[in-house]
């Protein structure tokens, strides 16, 4: 059976005034029509005016939940503020039913010469809770926040981290109907992270949810639909999350984040990558057919002189994780140091599946009595040579498949 | 379920349902204000040795002042009909009630800003919270006030109830003009600027701390204002006197719920306005 609809946002669109006087005058202006009737122009565009958030439909049912995506300033918190209630749309109509609670910020209702105790009431009062309702669940929420030896410490001497938790912890008890999250998961220490997230995992499946996020790992366990949001426009809007992540992913693509780190003993030019210029320049993105080797090479200028010396090529995915790394001392000899040279290293069936990478190259040399030490760096590229990893067709698809050893103990 | 929709700001047409609505959000937030005005009593004494005796020392040191005074000769107002440090410790009482209730809601929004702009909840609950705020104040006013008669030998009677309500009144007569004030205040800092230069300007147009003057015009002026006969009212009921001009009293009075439901309307529509702007 189809669940219900929760939350339904028809063409809302909500516009900001870029001056703060001007925006006081239109404000102003607002209060006068909002009392008097209206002039016939009021929601179209005024002078240094735009639109935040322009035309945007959507419907999440219960047990739903819709991905908000966008880089920063693209409307995902204003639209968010538009369906909490928060702020008026300036077109638009949005239908909330139920329970709604809106973890934007969990330490709104705190005082901080207060203990934790009282705040788990006030907190709870300003969410909507009576206090019948946070007495039965008060010790369920002590216990979740893990706070148990401070909980009547004035919350002034918390750290910003113990705050959060004590705020999540209530909001996480609120059984709301409609949830938002605003990127508030990414708080508190790894455990708690960790907590949280199957708290609100477990809230998900009574509840319709609307989630924003700048982890796309979050995003792609838990949506099943996603907005993907360009200056206040709907980019892209579906059920495939895969196809949302990388258009959203695909923003970035222009970002510089090379890096020279230092070239203090060598100089390293003429990036090659599968027989592609590298163009550091116009940033245009390699593309690599999955399944293919990656072969790297690029001239060196040595400006000193070494006996001998090896590379470290790093493989990191969008998210600066190391997916791979070279040594090739390791399984290889040490290049000779001469001068001039040009190096090539083919990493071999890399098992990279889609997604963009960038390599990072360093040149080093070893300790002379220990062949695991490094003595000097002479030049580190970071992140230097991004590539894209295309063609792959199952999502499902494991870079590794391990071998195990399998038994199988018949019961009576 | 409870099902809201959000749209464009327009005018209502229903005007009753409008209404029903707000004193729905009205009796909805009284829990919420409860807890508000707890936390703030409490987080205000918390790192204080005397804690809530500070409630007392305050309008006590300040009826010593007028008692001083008045025993010194400095100040000798006659024609008030009771002692005069009573009469001004009852005018400068009620001016307070009003005073707080003028500035109450306009302060109260701003210190809950950060609250209005990340969670939507009633926002009746912050004006109730505020309306609790004066209420605790003049309460210890009226014990001290209590204790005052007993010194000053004045029987009082049943007309203390009066008196009690008339106190009420008056806060919500302030609460009704600040609610007009606040939404323009929120969005320009001059106004909360102004109303403290105002409020001292318009309590010596009052009767708070004399009966009356010699001047005519400005006589004229006096009994014009609306806060003279509620202010002279309400302190005649403490000390067992009538009322001051009754039929001013009931416009007023009509003029107050007119104005203070115009006013909270006004609030109402105008708190999404003020938070885009926060």
């Amino acid at each position: 059976m189809e669940q219900e609809v929760l939350i339904k946002a028809e063409g809302i669109s909500k516009k900001f005034c870029k001056d703060l006087n001007l925006g006081l005058w239109y404000g102003l202006q607002d209060l006068g029509s909002s009392v008097f009737g209206s002039g016939k122009n009021e929601r179209d565009l005024r002078e240094k005016e735009f639109w935040a958030v322009d035309d945007i439909s959507f419907e999440v049912r219960r047990g739903e939940c819709l991905g908000l995506l966008g880089h920063n300033g693209a409307g995902k918190s204003t639209l968010l503020k538009v369906i909490t209630g928060l702020i008026a749309p300036d077109r638009g109509k949005i239908t909330m039913k139920g329970r709604v609670n809106a973890l934007i910020e969990l330490t709104a209702g705190f005082n901080p010469i207060l203990t934790g105790r009282e705040n788990i009431y006030n907190n709870g009062a300003v969410l909507g809770l009576t206090d019948k309702e946070i007495r039965a669940k008060f010790d369920e929420i002590v216990a979740f926040s893990e706070l148990e030896e401070f909980i009547d410490t004035p919350v002034q001497y918390y750290s910003s981290g113990m705050k959060v938790r004590l705020g999540f912890s209530v909001a996480a008890f609120t059984e709301p109907d409609v949830l938002i999250l605003d990127e508030v998961l990414a708080v508190g220490d790894v455990g708690f992270r960790t907590k949280s997230f199957n708290k609100t995992l477990e809230i998900m499946q009574k509840a319709a949810v609307v989630f924003v996020s700048h982890s796309m790992t979050d995003v792609a366990r838990t949506c099943n639909q996603v907005l993907f949001m360009r200056h206040g426009k709907s980019y892209y809007q579906g059920t495939n999350i895969h196809q949302g992540i990388d258009l959203y992913l695909n923003e970035f693509k222009t970002n510089k984040l090379s890096l020279i780190e230092m070239n203090d003993g060598a100089d390293l030019s003429n990036f090659i990558v599968n027989e592609q210029n590298v163009d550091l320049e116009n940033k245009e993105v390699l593309v690599i057919p999955f399944g293919e080797n990656i072969k790297v090479s690029f001239d060196v200028d040595l400006k000193k002189n070494y006996d001998d010396f090896f590379a470290i090529v790093r493989i990191s995915d969008k998210d600066m994780k190391i997916v791979g790394s070279v040594y090739t001392n390791r399984f290889n000899d040490y290049f000779k140091g001469e001068k001039k040279s040009t190096i090539s290293v083919d990493v071999l069936n890399p098992r990279l599946i889609n997604g963009e990478y960038s390599i990072t190259v360093m040149l080093a040399v070893n300790k002379k009595d220990n062949k695991f030490q490094i003595d000097e760096f002479l030049a580190i590229y970071r992140d230097f040579i991004k590539f894209e990893i295309k063609g792959l067709e199952f999502a499902e698809f494991s870079p590794v498949f391990y071998e195990v050893n399998t038994k199988q103990v018949v019961n009576d | 379920m409870q099902i809201k929709i959000y749209e464009p700001t327009k005018r209502s047409g229903n005007l009753f349902s409008l209404i029903k609505e707000m004193f729905k959000d009205l009796f909805s937030s009284l829990g919420l204000a409860k807890r508000l005005f707890i936390r703030d009593k409490k987080a205000e004494y918390r790192q204080s040795v005397f804690g809530i005796l500070w409630a007392f020392i305050t309008p006590l040191t300040n009826a010593l002042v007028w008692i001083f005074l008045s025993a010194s000769g400095a100040v000798s107002v006659s024609g008030t009909g009771i002692p005069y440090p009573l009469f001004v410790f009852l005018g400068t009482m009620l001016w307070s009630v009003f005073a707080e209730s003028v500035t109450m809601p306009l302060m109260q929004t701003n210190v809950s800003k950060s609250l209005i702009s990340k969670i939507n909840f009633p926002k009746e609950a912050i004006l109730v919270a505020g309306f609790y705020k004066t209420m605790f104040n003049t309460g210890i006013k009226v014990l001290i006030l209590i204790i005052a008669l007993f010194f000053f030998k004045i029987t009082f009677s049943f007309t203390i109830i009066g008196f009690l309500l008339g106190v009420v009144f008056l806060a919500l007569f302030g609460i009704a003009i600040g609610l007009f004030i606040t939404p323009i205040g929120m969005l320009y800092t001059d106004i909360g600027r102004a109303i403290p230069i105002a409020l001292s300007f318009l309590m010596y147009l009052t009767p708070v701390v004399y009966k009356g003057t010699r001047f005519q015009s400005l006589q004229a002026f006096i009994d014009l204002n609306p806060l003279t006969p509620v202010i002279n009212s309400t302190r005649n009921l403490a000390t067992s006197g009538g009322l001051d001009n009754p039929t001013y009293l009931l416009i007023i009075f009509i003029a107050t719920l007119i104005i203070g439901l115009l006013g909270w309307i006004f609030y109402r529509v105008s708190i999404p306005i003020i938070v885009e702007r926060m």
